[in-house]
């Protein structure tokens, strides 16, 4: 009981004390989101790193490796 | 008209027009979610672009079967706590406060200080307390909505605001306002 009227007392503070804000979208946010994702391609994944660093290793740890890579490209 | 579910598969597969649709469809409810969060509308705009952002990264990690709108809340929620995280909102207020307990509160001068010390109080909540007290006890947005878009239980929402309740009422008494 107590609890729920702090909660009141306490909404009541914030509700007449934090300003509202208008929520309606006016602009059309399309445009900005393209020059987004020009700027920043998408990040390599992790595994595809990993891939590559297992490939160059085995070049040059195993280089009769080599033919097998090319063939497989 | 594409049927949503093909146009959720679409988006999934990383198809850049069907990242577009839904973009247009969903930009006004994402950032009517975060500015309802973050109460400025310019940081909100930056925001729905960066929940966007993250959306087209994940899309291959999205079911077509699921809810588009309840995804990217939960998207739109993280970013806006990411951002509430590192923006705490400074107000400067002078050194002696005066107790504004017994003071003439229907003054405007005394009301606008007593809004700056509210902002102040409720801008020094940590991050997830924050979130979640805008959403329960100032938007009053129902706590199974809040769960689900923190992706927390109701018990633990209801939790929250206890603890955001306590600490407000800890730091307006040091401010020198008593609710």
């Amino acid at each position: 009981m107590n609890h729920q009227n702090d909660d009141d007392k306490i909404r009541q503070l914030l509700k007449q004390n934090i300003r509202p804000v208008s929520q309606a979208l006016e602009r059309d946010l399309w445009p900005h989101m393209l020059r987004r994702l020009e700027e920043r391609p998408a990040a390599v994944p992790w595994f595809d790193w990993a891939l590559a660093a297992v490939v160059v290793l085995s070049i040059i740890l195993v280089p009769s490796t080599i033919p097998m890579l090319l063939y497989h490209l | 008209m594409e049927q949503p579910s093909e146009l959720l598969e679409r988006f999934a597969r990383g198809d850049l027009d069907a990242f577009e649709s839904l973009f247009r469809q969903f930009q006004g409810d994402v950032f009517r979610w975060i500015v309802r969060i973050v109460r400025e509308r310019g940081a909100a705009e930056d925001l729905t672009i960066e929940t966007f952002w993250r959306i087209h990264r994940a899309h291959a990690r999205f079911d077509p079967e699921r809810n588009f709108a309840a995804w990217a809340r939960r998207i739109a929620t993280n970013t806006a706590l990411d951002y509430l995280k590192v923006a705490r909102r400074e107000v400067e207020l002078p050194e002696d406060l005066p107790d504004l307990r017994s003071s003439a509160l229907g003054d405007p001068g005394v009301q606008r200080d007593v809004r700056e010390r509210v902002s102040k109080a409720f801008g020094e909540l940590p991050a997830k307390l924050r979130v979640t007290a805008t959403l329960a006890l100032i938007e009053e947005e129902p706590y199974q909505e809040i769960a689900d878009a923190l992706g927390i239980s109701v018990g633990a929402v209801k939790l929250r605001v206890f603890r955001a309740v306590r600490l407000l009422r800890k730091q307006l008494k040091q401010l020198g306002v008593e609710p």
